[in-house]
């Protein structure tokens, strides 16, 4: 066998020459665990780092100029790091789902049940936008109910690693933990509607038509060093494509930080003000691409004072409702079914926004 | 002459899948004749839930992502 260069890993680590392959697979292990320390060491010491660099700049530090400068100098890298590493675990922890498998998986599953798994699954199984029709397909045309096909579309784009790793990263992790629970409870309780009230026949008509036997794919021989790979395979392409937008969210972040006063905020999008979640949920649906940027303006402005719901139901509204997905989706939804997830997804939402600012 | 299918809707990667597939029969010397697919019904008709996917000689040997070099050598060459 000759030497193999792997193409999508450009950011890597140099490929081993795979001379012995035990060997190799200890390069990988003991590169991975190096690369592990060095960012440990470099994280630890960004707070200093970022004194340092305001330090050298002549502002005062508690002007706003100076608050701006420092929350951008030590959110960038911080944000960016903390990304990184997420999505390289999330990219290893995929490697051992599929579409397939968990198709596979959900075969055969009750309604209820069939939600909560595929709305988990959702999350574990890599995916992306691009094939949501061939999924789709592949799911209703193997006999999954439609509503447990839909748990799993609404849990996938929404609960994905951006944007937990982001609010990890920024908001704390409570904050991320609830952006889970509530992101999955949304997936699974729309998907059980839109099963209830029993749709099929809005499907499009070659897709209701269309039954296909599972194809018996040849068992996969995924190695250690594979499933390092696809990590890095997945920072590669994930945070590839959306640092710009994270830099640029983190800049307004700065600026509504050092700037925007607290007392204008809680006016608009407070607790008190009740028609500011249904305001920004319709606000979210037309955004899409710059899910990314938003999450460090959405840090910025619970800072100063927006409310927590109506902020959670911003986030969920831009990414787990978008114009691309649903033209993509229109190819095998009647416009009314789309309409019906909108509406169902959007109420969910709308629930999670309401609860939120009433509870906390 | 292989007759190898390259099974998605025309994304970045079903391009790049075929390419790959182009490149690895050269290296082996294989003949292959292929074709792409990118209707979905017949993608789905195949039975698979991600693509890209690649059909060898009526056979799915693969689904979602770019395949490895190694196994796209393995396919081609049984």
């Amino acid at each position: 066998m000759s030497t193999t260069t792997i193409s999508c890993c450009k950011g890597g680590p140099p490929p081993v020459a795979p001379s012995d392959k035990k060997a190799s697979t200890m390069k990988w292990f003991a590169a991975t665990i190096a690369a592990l320390v060095v960012w440990g060491l470099v994280y630890s010491q960004l707070v200093p780092f970022s004194d340092w660099i305001v330090a050298q700049l002549p502002v005062d530090r508690d002007s706003h100029l100076g608050a701006a400068i420092s929350f951008f100098a030590y959110d960038t890298p911080k944000v960016l790091m903390l990304l990184t590493l997420v999505v390289f675990a999330m990219g290893v922890l995929r490697s051992f789902f599929s579409p397939e498998k968990t198709r596979a998986m959900l075969a055969g599953k009750r309604e209820g049940v069939g939600n909560v798994l595929s709305a988990g699954l959702g999350i574990l199984t890599p995916f992306c936008s691009c094939s949501a029709v061939p999924l789709f397909i592949g799911f209703v045309s193997a006999g999954i109910p439609l509503g447990v096909t839909f748990s799993f579309l609404i849990a996938a784009p929404m609960v994905n690693e951006v944007a937990l790793g982001l609010l990890f990263a920024l908001v704390g992790w409570k904050v991320a933990v609830t952006y889970l629970v509530f992101g999955l409870g949304v997936a699974i309780v729309s998907g059980w509607v839109i099963g209830r009230l029993h749709l099929e026949h809005w499907l499009e008509e070659w897709v209701r038509n269309l039954r296909a036997t599972a194809a018996d794919l040849p068992p996969e021989q995924i190695t250690v060093v594979d499933r390092i790979k696809a990590g890095l395979e997945a920072v590669y392409d994930i945070v590839g494509k959306v640092w710009l937008w994270i830099v640029a969210g983190i800049a307004v972040g700065a600026f509504i930080h050092g700037y925007v006063p607290s007392s204008l905020l809680a006016s608009i999008m407070g607790r008190d003000v009740w028609w500011s979640v249904p305001a920004v949920v319709l606000l979210g649906i037309p955004m899409y691409s710059s899910a990314a940027g938003v999450i460090p303006v959405v840090q910025a402005l619970l800072a100063k004072g927006a409310a927590l719901g109506t902020v959670l139901a911003f986030m969920m509204s831009v990414i787990a409702l978008s114009l691309p997905e649903m033209i993509i989706l229109r190819k095998v939804l009647s416009i009314k079914l789309i309409a019906v997830f909108v509406g169902v997804v959007g109420t969910g939402i709308l629930a999670v926004g309401f609860l939120f600012n009433a509870l906390f | 002459m292989k007759d190898v299918k390259v099974l998605g809707p025309g994304c970045k990667r079903c391009v790049a899948t075929a390419e790959m597939v182009q490149a690895q029969a050269d290296k082996l010397g294989v003949p292959v004749s292929i074709e792409k697919v990118t209707d979905y019904a017949a993608i789905a008709g195949y039975g698979i839930a991600s693509t890209p996917g690649i059909v060898i000689d009526g056979k799915v040997v693969h689904a979602g992502g770019l395949p490895k070099p190694d196994d796209l050598a393995r396919w081609l060459a049984a």
